[in-house]
């Protein structure tokens, strides 16, 4: 049984975030990064699943010298695993992959993910290149995660698994351009006006 | 001796997928992601040689529309190179393009067009503009060699200027259509 709760996890992750860049994929680990505090430097995703990682990484090669996040769950990268192998191919350091893995497909009534049919995702991390990739199930095993994403040689995956829980509803804002200009006024400055 | 592709005659006279590269260059597109297509071989291969450019290959084409999205969000420009058939993976990640406005320039090769010799290529080939059109990406024709330069510019500039996404859709006559004869 998955004992971690994914809220936890999430809020020690992105306490005292410094400058860390945070992209947060559809469904509830959009609603987690929320619950951890609405934040101009997160990018949470109302669609677009599969993307996550993808537009992390597109970030990672565009700002090497920040840390790039991506906070995603196990459906949301079952649909995109090709970035992983998309991923290995550039090898960016700065970026890593946290899937908050319950195995389920949470928004839409609970279904079974393949993970809950044993598909190693952290396996998949590891054959497609990433420098570090590992399955985590304790709150000891959060610090290391904690560590790797602020400080580790990446790309790092972590596959955390967390109970299934049911949460209420922390929402960020909706309007998809106004989550755009936020992120890029609160990186760029002045320069986000220059194209 | 057969030939793999059979060219206009302008094609041969004009490097267009050099003015294409140049275009880029000047519009300061970093990012240059892309699933191979015989009609982009030669644009693949300037950006791998450019050191400016990060040339990401993909495993399939909607993984560029999220690269672009990141990448604008972190304050670069990227282009994606695909060939028509493509344009149908991208359907409902082109979501980030409709709602949130981010800037996407799209080069897409045609297939399924004159002279096209497997009907497999036919539907997504014929599809493809109304496609884009449906998900909001309004689309650019290059049918000569010698356009290609001011084309691309003018791609560049409404995708990036005006916040909107483009498809530049590459003739294949100008690409040349794949023979299926063996090389000898």
């Amino acid at each position: 049984m998955n004992a971690l709760n994914r809220r936890d996890v999430v809020a020690s992750l992105l306490e005292r975030r410094d400058g860390l860049l945070v992209v947060a994929g559809l469904g509830t680990p959009a609603w987690d990064c929320t619950a951890a505090g609405d934040h101009p430097l997160t990018f949470p995703l109302w669609g677009a699943m599969g993307s996550a990682c993808m537009i992390g990484l597109g970030l990672a090669l565009a700002q090497p010298k920040r840390r790039v996040l991506v906070v995603t769950g196990d459906g949301e990268i079952l649909m995109g695993l090709g970035s992983l192998a998309t991923i290995g191919a550039q090898r960016p350091g700065n970026l890593s992959v946290v899937v908050l893995d319950n195995e389920r497909y949470g928004e839409t009534g609970m279904q079974k993910t393949h993970t809950a049919y044993g598909i190693d995702l952290a396996g998949v991390a590891c054959a497609c290149g990433f420098a570090d990739s590992r399955l985590v199930r304790t709150n000891a095993g959060i610090a290391a995660v904690r560590s790797g994403v602020y400080r580790g040689r990446g790309p790092l995956f972590f596959q955390i698994k967390i109970r299934p829980d049911a949460l209420p509803l922390v929402l960020p804002p909706r309007d998809g351009a106004h989550l755009k200009h936020r992120f890029r006024e609160a990186l760029l400055g002045e320069k986000a006006a220059a194209q | 001796m057969p030939r793999k592709t059979s060219k206009t005659h302008s094609a041969d006279a004009i490097d267009w997928p050099a003015a294409i590269h140049s275009a880029l260059k000047s519009q300061r597109v970093r990012q240059v992601s892309y699933v191979p297509d015989a009609g982009h071989k030669r644009l693949i291969e300037l950006c791998h040689a450019d050191k400016g450019m990060t040339a990401v290959p993909l495993t399939t084409e909607e993984e560029g529309i999220g690269l672009a999205a990141g990448a604008w969000l972190g304050g670069e420009r990227a282009a994606l190179l695909m060939q028509s058939s493509g344009v149908g993976n991208c359907a409902n990640v082109l979501t980030l393009a409709a709602t949130c406005g981010f800037p996407l320039l799209m080069l897409v090769t045609m297939r399924g067009e004159t002279g096209e010799r497997n009907p497999w290529q036919v539907p997504m080939g014929q599809a493809t503009p109304e496609a884009l059109r449906l998900a909001g990406v309004c689309t650019l024709r290059l049918e000569r060699a010698e356009d290609a330069s001011a084309v691309a510019n003018t791609a560049a500039k409404v995708a990036f200027e005006e916040q909107s996404a483009v498809a530049l859709l590459i003739s294949q006559q100008l690409i040349g259509v794949k023979s299926f004869e063996e090389k000898r």
